[in-house]
């Protein structure tokens, strides 16, 4: 028996130092194939009395059986090694950088993003979207809206035309998104309810001017529609659309040819180290311009003033963004620089709607 | 429009004070722009006197003084002026005071080892003048504790209100005052109307050279001489009031009718009579007339401009400005008054043409009140008499004062029904006649009479107006505006839905949205198909603004090369916007266009070390707009790609994206390096425009409900194959005869690769494509593959003369 022990000692000794799989299988023939010497012990066993066949036998086999599984484990042992050492070679420099992706390299222009804002305020109070040519007639430009010919306000809006055409008409730039509302009112029977935004020139620039601008204006026409519910959706939609819970107005009486009576309305803000909060604060801010809808304008777009009324109001689209999103020059808003509009640009996927929040 | 505080309470009686009535102005609708308050900082500095002045005794150029402020006991101040002396009444600042022009607060301070609490202030202190001689000397009545300004009668507050052009009654002070009357903040203080003796008819005549319609362009003319005036400096009360709302004091005849223009928005003109010769006829200028006008500039009249003449030609443009040779200087002893109505409209129209801004033209086309007609007159009349003195004509008229009463027929309830304010018809009744409408019959509806002074008020709307803006705008309740559906419908039109999703899909592509002026150059508008004459703006700002854009290209070109400029080479811009063709509203659509340049692929913008920098092509620009026309919802599958697009493109480089000719979306492609070098850019520059009112409209899908899905159970065999073709072969048609061999096996087709050079003749060039069988009824076999590579060999032979590779 102790012949058994030396020889597995041994055998399991050369497993144990064995440093690759060729030694390894040559240990395994050396001990288990056709000649081993394991092999050779059981040839042995034909010879043997019957009682001690079975001892030796038992012994021998389980010989085997140490041999084969010390052969099998010190085979995993080895492979994982070499695959550990593999692996070490195969390294890469983590920090290396990777491609800006899309999403976050483009920008939608700010003015994109707020008029997609307005819209989902608005849409969700059951306005649609109306848009006309910026190539206007005097007529839907002003004359329908009541400006009278010659009128002082007329020319405050410093317009740029075209040169006459051989019947004395004149084609203008729209001074403002109103004869949308034109449009609008003799397309279609109230009740109205239509935002109007787009762009808009004035023969006007400086740091808050620039020959084009974009305006939004707002109109409903039904049988009940007043002022008080026009201050109500002036105030409803700068809570909303400035994100704050709550926000004092002040509507001051004013002028506009198209209105009657007619408000300007101021927002209340606070206004420290260049910046303007809405919402809180003692200072006013204006912000836009409303009121009834002329009865002369309901008139000239075939509506009867007797039986339905107005309102409507204007606003400038670039001055609501500058506002909210504390951009102080008009100026570079349409000049492209790449890093403005990355800074004040907008992700694709930043899409303004009421259940995410206006904006992130 | 500006006056000042003590202005306005000549004609107001009233408690308020400054900042309650700015406020009440902005609230009833005379918005204050802005106050000019010199008197709120010197409000703290009072007269005080020197009792005595001993030399400081540890400074030689310091008096110790002992001053009289009112109070009990005198106060020591430390004064370093050298006229510092007693006896000398001066202005006085005590501990606490700011000091404007050393931007310092007083404490009770030491100098030199005496306390000094206060000090005595120069002129330049209070920022009254530059010079800084000493402190203020004043005169020895002047009240010692009193305060100062009230003493100096200086910095009487200016109020800016920005007057809208409807309301010409509150262009004087008169009707300002009026109007915060009726709005409760105090009463108006009554006229009292001139009185003076008349001597002898007015020498000079009158004739109104008007017929018909005509006469409304001057309805009247009133003229009074006064004889004998001496006209030098106005009085300095007149002087302050003038200068203080920005006006240069001239002469007393000058400055007294400025005076009543401000006062009572009723401008007037004076002749010196001595200039006169002959009648003044009233009348249209001739043709190419011209006059030389206040303002020392020489005016070519128009025959709509309306003018007074008398025998040597014209001396005044009526209702906006007078001529040099005619006015009143001081060496005038008799002047004319003219006192008289005109037409709004052709005073604004004559203003417009010829350029002049003036106070008169101001108030004539906005509407002047024409019952103060007299009153301005006999005004003008007293203030003549009171300051240059003289013997005043009676007044020769031609002409008469309109006699315009409107009435407005005024059911109560507009009011609610307009604002939804409910207010009492007394409350209602009372603002009116506070505002000078006349309020008659009782019930439902009254009868308002308009007072002369409001021309704008038109109708009831007007009245409610009135009605809200005095009781207040803050008490009409907010009410909220009903649903219409319990969930918010959907509102964007079709093409609203795809201009929206086009920004977004060309954001997502790395690209940067522009928007750029929709007016371009000349230049630029005929490179890109454009400059069409009903395009070009009458009065551009700008001579490179001047025509409509045809396009969205030159303001994208020129936006990149401004950021080539900025050294940012590297650019992937886009635009969504309006372009036009003609001045008609169809004319007008909306087009998509993207710009690619240098290392802007659609890979990444720049180098990276992941692999070799590339330069953006126009396969990136394709990329980019199949991309926008699948999340546009447009199927590319059966779209044409025709070779060659607009002259603006490189010709070989360059496509149309078309479902038949009649059907062009757009193009793609290189722009060509004439038109490049034509606008300044720095190329290559890649560019792709679809017109998004060309785009096919999917019908609307009644169902929800996505096609059945079909998926086979059998599996697919992928297969590479390689073509040799002649180089003019288009690689798509490749594809489209390898898809068409089978359309119901060949489920998918894919080119992968195009190889040129060894192996292949210099004319040809090989398409590696990888096609995707999908059986549906049994597995394929080696047999049915073969098969399906002779007809695909075949067909591909037979389209393009390919032929399979070896």
């Amino acid at each position: 028996m102790s012949d058994f022990n030396t020889i597995e000692q041994d055998l399991l000794n050369q497993i144990a130092k064995a440093s690759d799989d060729t030694l390894l299988e040559a240990i395994r023939v050396g001990a288990l194939g056709k000649s081993g010497s394991i092999t050779a012990l059981l040839k042995t066993l034909g010879a043997m009395e019957a009682e001690e066949r079975k001892s030796a036998g038992a012994a021998i086999n389980k010989l085997k059986d140490t041999v084969g599984s010390a052969l099998t484990e010190r085979r995993t042992i080895l492979k994982n090694e070499a695959l550990t050492a593999r692996l070490l070679t195969e390294m890469l420099d983590v920090s290396l950088p990777v491609p800006e992706g899309p999403f976050e390299a483009g920008r939608l222009h700010p003015v994109s993003q707020t008029i997609e804002e307005i819209t989902a305020i608005f849409a969700d109070m059951g306005f649609s979207v109306a848009e006309g040519p910026d190539v206007e007639t005097d007529d839907f430009n002003f004359t329908k809206l009541n400006f009278p010919v010659g009128h002082p306000a007329r020319e405050m809006h410093d317009t740029f035309f075209f040169n006459a055409k051989e019947n004395g008409e004149r084609m203008l730039l729209r001074t403002h998104t109103s004869p949308v509302q034109v449009r609008t009112m003799l397309g279609q029977k109230p009740p109205i309810r239509v935002i109007c935004p787009g762009r808009t020139y004035r023969c006007d620039s400086d740091q808050t001017h620039t020959p084009m601008f974009h305006q939004v204006e707002g109109l409903v026409i039904d049988k009940t529609a007043n002022l008080g519910q026009l201050k109500w959706v002036i105030t409803e939609f700068c809570k909303a659309f400035f994100e704050i819970p709550s926000v004092k107005m002040r509507f001051r009486p004013s002028f506009f040819p198209f209105t009657e009576p007619s408000m300007e309305v101021d927002i209340q803000c606070r206004r420290s180290n260049g910046e303007i909060r809405f919402g809180e604060g003692e200072d006013w801010l204006e912000i836009l311009g409303c009121g009834m809808v002329h009865s002369n304008v309901l008139k000239n777009c075939g509506i009867n003033p007797d039986e339905y009324q107005g309102y409507a109001w204007g606003m400038g689209i670039d001055r609501l963004a500058m506002l909210k999103y504390g951009i102080s020059d008009l100026r570079p808003f349409f000049d492209a620089d790449l890093r403005w509009l990355k800074h004040y640009g907008f992700k694709p996927l930043d899409i303004p709607n009421l259940c995410e929040g206006l904006s992130q | 429009m500006k006056f000042t505080l003590s202005w306005l309470k000549q004609h107001l009686d009233t408690n308020a004070g400054l900042e309650e009535i700015c406020e009440t102005l902005t609230k009833i609708g005379l918005e204050v722009e802005g106050v000019e308050d010199k008197a709120k900082p010197l409000e703290p500095f009072t007269i005080a006197k020197i009792i005595s002045a001993i030399q400081h005794p540890n400074a030689d150029k310091l008096r110790l003084c002992m001053v009289d402020t009112g109070a009990a006991e005198p106060i020591q101040v430390v004064c370093g002026a050298s006229n510092a002396r007693a006896g000398l009444v001066s202005v006085f600042a005590g501990p606490g005071t700011y000091i404007p022009a050393k931007k310092i607060t007083l404490g009770i301070g030491e100098i030199r080892g005496i306390e000094s609490r206060g000090m005595l202030c120069s002129a330049a202190e209070l920022e009254l003048s530059d010079e800084s001689e000493g402190i203020m000397e004043l005169p020895q009545n002047a009240p010692i504790g009193t305060k100062y300004i009230e003493y100096a009668k200086i910095g009487d507050p200016v109020i800016d209100i920005n007057l809208t052009p409807n309301r010409s009654d509150a262009a004087g002070v008169y009707g300002i005052a009026r109007d915060l009357a009726a709005a409760g903040l105090g009463t108006v203080k009554p006229q009292t109307l001139p009185v003076f003796t008349e001597s002898g008819s007015c020498p000079v005549n009158i004739k109104l050279e008007f017929i018909g319609e005509d006469r409304k362009l001057c309805p009247v003319f009133k003229l009074r001489m006064i004889k004998g005036v001496r006209n030098g400096s106005s009085p300095q009360w007149m002087q302050d009031q003038l200068k203080a709302i920005g006006l240069r004091p001239v002469n007393a005849l000058v400055d007294i009718t400025n005076y009543i223009t401000f006062e009572h928005g009723r401008p007037l003109h004076v002749f010196d009579a001595a200039k006169i010769s002959g009648r003044l006829v009233v009348r249209c200028a001739h043709m190419s007339e011209s006059i030389v006008a206040l303002d020392g500039r020489t005016y070519t009249l128009g025959t709509s401009t309306v003018v007074i003449a008398d025998d040597n030609g014209v001396k005044s443009i009526a209702g906006i400005m007078g001529g040099e040779h005619s006015g009143c200087d001081e060496t005038t002893t008799d002047v004319l008054i003219e006192c008289a109505l005109w037409d709004p409209e052709n005073i604004a129209q004559t203003g417009r043409k010829l350029g002049i801004n003036s106070d008169a033209r101001y108030r004539f086309e906005r509407g002047v009140d024409p019952e103060i007609t007299q009153f301005g007159m006999d005004l003008a009349t007293k203030l003549i008499l009171e300051i240059c003195g003289g013997t005043p004509s009676q007044i020769t008229q031609a002409g008469d004062i309109p006699a315009i009463t409107k009435c407005i027929i005024f059911p109560w309830n507009e009011v609610k029904r307009l604002t939804g304010l409910e207010m009492p018809v007394d409350d209602m009744t009372q603002i009116l006649k506070r505002l000078g409408f006349g309020v008659s019959g009782i019930g439902e509806a009254s009868t308002i009479a308009v007072p002369s002074w409001r021309p704008d008020i038109e109708g009831k709307a007007d009245i409610v107006e009135e009605i809200i803006r005095i009781a207040g705008l803050e008490h009409v309740v907010n009410v909220p505006l009903k649903r219409t559906t319990s969930v918010s419908e959907p509102v964007l039109t079709l093409i609203q839905r795809r201009t929206r999703r086009a920004r977004r899909a060309l954001a997502a592509s790395g690209m940067m949205e522009a928007m750029t002026y929709s007016f371009i150059s000349a230049k630029e508008a005929e490179a890109f198909g454009g400059g069409v004459s009903v395009l070009k703006l009458a009065n551009p700002i700008a001579a490179d603004m001047s025509d409509m854009r045809p396009s969205l290209l030159p303001g994208l070109v020129a936006a990149a090369q401004r950021n080539v400029n900025r050294a940012t080479k590297d650019i992937a811009l886009f635009e969504v916007g309006q372009i036009f063709t003609g001045d008609q509203p169809q004319d007008q659509k909306m087009a998509v266009t993207g710009l690619r340049r240098g290392l802007a692929s659609r890979l990444g913008t720049g180098r990276h070390w992941s692999q070799p920098a590339k330069p953006a092509d126009i396969y990136d620009v394709k990329a980019d707009a199949f991309s926008l026309l699948g999340a546009l919802g447009v199927s590319t599958d059966s779209m044409q790609i025709v070779a060659g697009a607009p002259t603006w493109f490189h010709p070989g480089r360059s496509a149309t994206m078309q479902f038949g000719p009649k059907g062009v979306l757009g193009h793609f492609g290189e722009l060509h390096p004439n038109t490049l070098e034509q606008l300044g850019i720095d190329g290559p520059v890649v560019v792709f425009e679809i017109l998004l009112d060309n785009l096919p409209t999917q019908k609307q899908k009644t169902s929800k409900i996505k096609s059945k899905l079909e998926m086979s159970d059998y599996q697919s065999v992928t297969r590479d194959f390689a073509f040799v073709v002649d180089k003019s072969v288009r690689a798509d048609d490749v594809v489209k005869t390898a898809r068409g061999v089978d359309r119901v096996l060949v489920s998918q087709v894919k080119l992968f690769d195009i190889y040129e050079g060894k192996g292949v003749r210099p004319d040809q060039k090989s398409v590696a494509i990888e096609i995707t069988l999908q059986p549906r009824e049994k597995t394929l076999n080696d047999t049915d593959i073969e098969a399906f590579t002779s007809r695909l060999s075949a067909e591909i032979l037979r389209k393009t003369g390919g032929v399979l590779r070896g």
